[in-house]
């Protein structure tokens, strides 16, 4: 068993990081996110690891230092809430298109604008359908847990790496600053490798590697689309995650993620106590987005209710996936209120049951 | 008197001049007589001359030397616009034993990119900014820059930067020279053979200081763009030197102590 | 078992770093834990709150409305959370600076007044301490060496010297506090 402690999600965040052997940390401090550069900072990762940490004037600045870090073919990373990964989506974009991996980690506040720092999942359309310009996707994990934020960091490297694919944590203020056991995992070294498309010197025996989003020619950069697309298409195929909670007798089912899940977790215990069979299908990867697996519970829920703490987004991916078999609504509180089990309940009942 | 073939004349006792190994076969899409070409090969030269091709990591901006990575036979990276600062940053902080150097014109690197060049100097990252000043928008089709000279026509100033309306031109060279991480600040240009051969030092020096991990080494090459200035080559040429050089006069604006 | 509490107070009275002393004391008892804060402006020497859980099953919600257990270290606090204490649960507030004693019928109250206690003991440090000693006197949730444990995992190595002086503390909330109510 690894190392128990109790730790922000934000710090669980940053000693991941470390100890995941990441090469890099580049960000901008904004609320409710600054606990992971102040942890970093205060570990000395340089003497832990060897590893870089750097507050950038700017989120967008930390974004092309991921840019440029990542196109060393190095482990590198950022963290920031709604606003910063606002203005970081121009790099995103140029990091998706140069096919780079790395590691984006979304804590997200209410908005839009300057909105509140209190928690919210309105950044859902921006992190699973493209937040900046162009057709390309972010592999999107959305943690429940502080150790869910931990294992993500690896998680997410790891996928990023596979795929040269950016990677999004999609996390909340809840998530960030709440403390929670967390089982660490042991410490990675730092990779050594030096991987065959980094920018890393051209040495006599290859040509020289180019990282670069830009083709003008219309044909090679229709291919490459086409190629970015078939990556996508293989990254659904293969790496859907979800949990099900209370699901095997559900005549009725909730949807949620990351704190919304949790919250909806005791709603499932409310109702149960009242004689309502409802389960939770929690999407740990909201994109590639569950959806074969929310449409195979077409066949056994009468209708499912999505809770989440925005104007509701993901309940058109839900609505998508379930093709109009069954009824499908949406419950959620903004602004930075998150829904109560009591509400999530009554709403089942109106909206699905009743309705 | 025999003839002479050309077989004959193609001997190495007589090359006196060849293209730098650095420099790939492609040829430049820069306009005849621009700048870009002579600064990227001094640069080019450099690299070649400290064999440093191995060690090289070169950030391309957005602006005519968008696709300078298809000249340049090194490892390189192409930035968002103004953003080639914060690419080298982590570049050179995750490599430090690299040579890494930006390539920047002046609407990237004075106007979208002025917090980056500011941020990346002032905190003293050890790498190498090649700036071309050439106050104009030459990719875009000659739109004012932020180095645009008062009085200057440009597209988008077509009766002549009016600094009351449109502000004033920004030295930002003159800025990076004050900040305490900048370690060599240079104002140099390619219009002439005189004036290349200095470039080609202060470039070579922009070089090799990074070794010492002092800080930013910087250096400004004022150019022309005869094409965004509708002039010819020869005329461009003459009007940098009577309206650029004035306004950014020539020489070093910051030395190491020796 | 699961122990749902808010723990309210003014900031700088140690509510979040006695959420954060009982949550890894949990930890070390084997439990599961969450700690919940307010956060933001409201950090900047206004209120401050902590929804602190300990349970022996994975814990579903870290945000709750009513709490089994509330503990009150000021009278703004009193006016917010009185009234999110389920029907049987239990109230502690430390009477000082209180003008509104707590009203509820239907919840046992108990009231400990660390504020002076820990002047009599000559260290401000100690008051939530002694609240939390207070707290574990009626709800023995955690073992006293689990206690000890977790107050080494939450304090920095250079303040463990302060241990014993917190040990002491909490053992004299046990000691102070008192039931002002109970329920018929």
């Amino acid at each position: 068993m690894g190392e128990l402690r109790l730790m922000k999600g934000n710090e669980a965040v940053a000693e991941a990081a470390i100890r995941a052997g990441a090469d890099g940390y580049f960000g901008y401090p904004i609320t409710p996110q600054s606990e992971v550069m102040e942890y970093l900072m205060a570990e000395k990762p340089h003497e832990r690891t060897g590893m870089v940490v750097l507050q950038a004037e700017s989120e967008l600045a930390a974004i092309n230092m991921v840019y440029g870090g990542a196109a060393c073919g190095k482990k590198v990373m950022t963290s920031s809430s709604s606003p910063g990964i606002s203005l970081m989506q121009e790099g995103i974009s140029y990091i998706a298109g140069a096919e780079l991996p790395c590691l984006l980690v979304n804590v997200v506040r209410g908005g839009p604008g300057l909105g509140t720092i209190q928690p919210a999942q309105s950044d859902y359309f921006q992190a699973v359908k493209g937040g900046g310009h162009g057709d390309y996707r972010l592999i999107t994990l959305a943690p429940a847990s502080v150790q869910e934020m931990s294992d993500f960091v690896k998680l997410g490297f790891e996928l990023a790496f596979k795929y040269r694919n950016p990677v999004m944590i999609l996390s909340d203020g809840a998530i960030g600053q709440m403390m929670e056991k967390v089982e660490l995992f042991d410490p990675v070294p730092r990779s050594k490798e030096i991987l065959p498309w980094a920018t890393t010197g051209k040495t006599p025996d290859r040509e020289r590697n180019i990282i670069t989003s830009l083709d003008l020619d219309p044909k090679r950069q229709e291919d490459f689309n086409l190629k970015l697309q078939k990556k996508y298409g293989e990254i659904e195929e293969k790496e859907v995650r979800y949990e099900k909670i209370q699901c095997d007798d559900a005549e009725y089912l909730f949807v949620a993620y990351g704190t919304s899940s949790r919250v909806v977790q005791k709603a499932v215990q409310l109702a149960r106590s009242r004689g309502i069979k409802v389960g939770l299908f929690r999407p740990i990867t909201l994109w590639p987005f569950p959806s074969k697996e929310i449409f195979a519970m077409t066949g056994q829920v009468k209708g499912i209710l999505s809770v989440e703490m925005s104007a509701g987004q993901m309940v058109e991916d839900i609505r998508l996936a379930v093709k109009g078999k069954i009824k499908v609504d949406y419950y959620g509180r903004m602004g930075g209120i998150i829904p109560t089990p009591d509400e999530v309940v009554e709403m089942l009942e109106k909206k699905i049951i009743g309705g | 008197m025999a003839e002479i073939t050309l077989d004959q004349i193609i001997q190495p006792e007589n090359l006196v001049y060849t293209k730098s190994r650095i420099m790939t076969d492609t040829v430049l899409h820069y306009c005849p007589g621009c700048g870009h070409g002579t600064a990227h090969r001094l640069l080019a030269e450099v690299i070649e001359e400290l064999d440093l091709q191995a060690d090289t990591i070169g950030v391309a901006p957005v602006g005519c030397s968008v696709l300078m990575y298809n000249y340049m036979d090194v490892d390189m990276q192409e930035a968002a616009h103004g953003r080639a600062p914060a690419l080298a940053t982590a570049i050179k902080r995750l490599m430090p034993e690299k040579f890494v150097f930006t390539y920047q014109g002046d609407g990237d690197l004075a106007a979208i990119g002025t917090a980056e060049t500011i941020h990346a100097c002032n905190r003293g990252e050890n790498i190498t900014i090649l700036f071309i000043n050439n106050g104009i928008y030459g990719m875009t089709g000659g739109q004012m820059a932020p180095t645009t000279l008062p009085d200057m026509k440009a597209s988008t100033c077509p009766y002549g930067r009016d600094v009351r309306m449109m502000g004033n031109p920004l030295k930002i060279t003159d800025i990076v020279a004050t900040l305490p991480g900048s370690y060599y600040v240079t104002r140099q240009s390619v219009h002439t053979p005189g004036n290349v051969r200095k470039a080609k030092k202060a470039i070579r020096k922009a070089v090799e200081y990074q070794k010492r991990n002092q800080g930013t080494c910087f250096v400004e090459i004022v150019s022309n763009c005869n094409s965004g200035w509708k002039m010819t080559p020869a005329d461009a040429n003459q009007w940098l030197e009577e309206n650029m050089l004035p306004f950014y006069p020539l020489g070093d604006l910051k030395v190491p102590e020796e | 078992m699961t122990e749902e509490i808010i723990i309210a107070g003014f900031g700088g009275q140690g509510v979040l770093s006695m959420g954060k002393i009982l949550c890894y004391s949990g930890v070390m008892e084997g439990k599961e834990v969450s700690w919940m804060p307010s956060y933001g402006p409201e950090m900047r020497g206004g209120t401050a709150n902590v929804t602190v859980i300990i349970s022996d099953e994975r814990i579903s919600s870290p945000i709750l409305n009513t709490y089994d257990t509330a503990i009150i270290l000021n009278q703004q606090s009193m006016d917010k959370f009185e009234k999110t204490v389920k029907p049987g649960g239990m109230l502690i507030y430390d009477g000082n600076g209180i003008t509104r004693h707590p009203e509820r019928k239907d919840i046992t109250i108990f009231r400990v007044d660390a504020a002076e206690e820990a002047a009599r003991m000559k260290s401000n440090k100690v008051f939530n301490m002694i609240v939390l000693g207070g707290f574990l006197k009626i709800k023995p949730l955690l073992k006293m060496e689990n206690v000890h444990r977790g107050l080494e995992k939450s304090l920095p190595e250079r303040y463990h010297h302060l241990i014993q002086l917190n040990e002491e503390a909490i053992k004299r909330g046990m000691e102070i506090i008192q039931e002002v109510y109970q329920p018929a």
